[in-house]
């Protein structure tokens, strides 16, 4: 079950990211044309396997206490991050993300940049795809990276997750042509908050020495009770907004 | 110096994000989890609590 819920985090947390990166992709490759686009994603694909192939198997020799602490503190601020802007987001509190309106802009950056030619490439395509799948992807190859917390060839059962998300939202790119505004990225985003913090929670406890009742069952206790508090978050801040100012 | 000030922005904006308190906290707790476990007693709920508290606290501070 633990693999399953790695896995879930690895690719939802990719889906979630690549439907991101998709848009700017995809806004600067029909305005400015594909070849530097698509050379720009490719470098930006290599260099986050080349991050992913040289740390994930040089953690292995990090003593594993060691690994858990460090690891869980970062998918904890992670994980609070990306729950702290999904529950305020459901709660009405910050806009939800607009993958039209950020795809109508990008188009609007593209078509008025300057063309600027470098290596016989579109400087422009290039670098805004660099920079969009790299940014994008970073946080997925670090939360891939984190998963050799666990041992037992979770980094590649990650990486895989990863990538299948990568394809399904690749495919899904290049069939509709357009961004993909209607994935429900709030609710994938507040899924992957819970599922970072939960994992957080569990390994950054065991690397400081903590033994949970129940060894793996604990996480989707912890899991459980991280939903019923957000929850029970977003509803209270909902009451608060609607409420009358005054009251 | 510009881009070592700039490669350190980033990965502070990164991992600590927009509210260093929330950081220091889980650092405080995690730090805090490790002292009571150590002392054999039972400590597996201090860091659920302290996550759920500095949520709390992440949202209060977010709010407009």
């Amino acid at each position: 079950m633990r693999i399953a819920f790695l896995f879930a985090a690895a690719f939802l947390a990719s889906a979630v990211e690549m439907v991101e990166a998709l848009t700017i992709v995809l806004a600067v490759g029909i305005t400015r044309g594909w070849r530097s686009t698509l050379i720009g994603v490719g470098a930006a694909g290599v260099t986050l396997a080349a991050f992913v192939g040289a740390l994930g198997p040089a953690l292995t020799f990090v003593p594993i206490n060691a690994l858990r602490l460090v690891v869980g503190g970062l998918l904890l601020a992670f994980g609070l991050q990306w729950l702290k802007k999904a529950i305020l987001r459901a709660a009405g509190y910050v806009p939800l993300h607009d993958e039209a309106g950020i795809y109508a802009h990008e188009r609007a950056e593209a078509e008025s940049a300057g063309r600027e030619e470098r290596a016989g490439l579109d400087w422009y395509s290039f670098t805004i795809a660099f920079k969009g799948v790299l940014l994008e992807g970073l946080e997925v190859a670090f939360i891939v990276i984190s998963f050799a917390a666990d041992r037992g060839g979770s980094v590649a059962i990650s990486a895989g997750a990863a990538a299948a998300a990568l394809l399904l939202v690749t495919t899904v790119g290049v069939l509709v042509r357009a961004p993909l505004s209607r994935v429900p990225e709030n609710t994938l985003k507040f899924a992957v908050g819970l599922m970072l913090t939960t994992f957080g929670t569990f390994w950054g406890a065991e690397g400081a020495g903590v033994d949970w009742p129940g060894s793996d069952a604990a996480i989707p206790v912890v899991l459980g009770a991280y939903v019923l508090v957000s929850l029970a978050l977003v509803q209270l801040l909902r009451r608060q907004r609607l409420a009358p100012a005054g009251t | 110096m510009r881009y070592v000030v700039a490669f350190g922005r980033f990965w502070w904006d990164f991992v600590v994000g927009d509210d260093w308190l929330v950081a220091a906290g889980l650092v405080v707790a995690l730090g805090l989890t490790a002292l009571v476990a150590h002392h054999a007693v039972a400590a597996w709920w201090l860091l659920p609590v302290a996550v759920v508290g500095l949520l709390v606290v992440a949202i209060r501070r977010a709010l407009p």
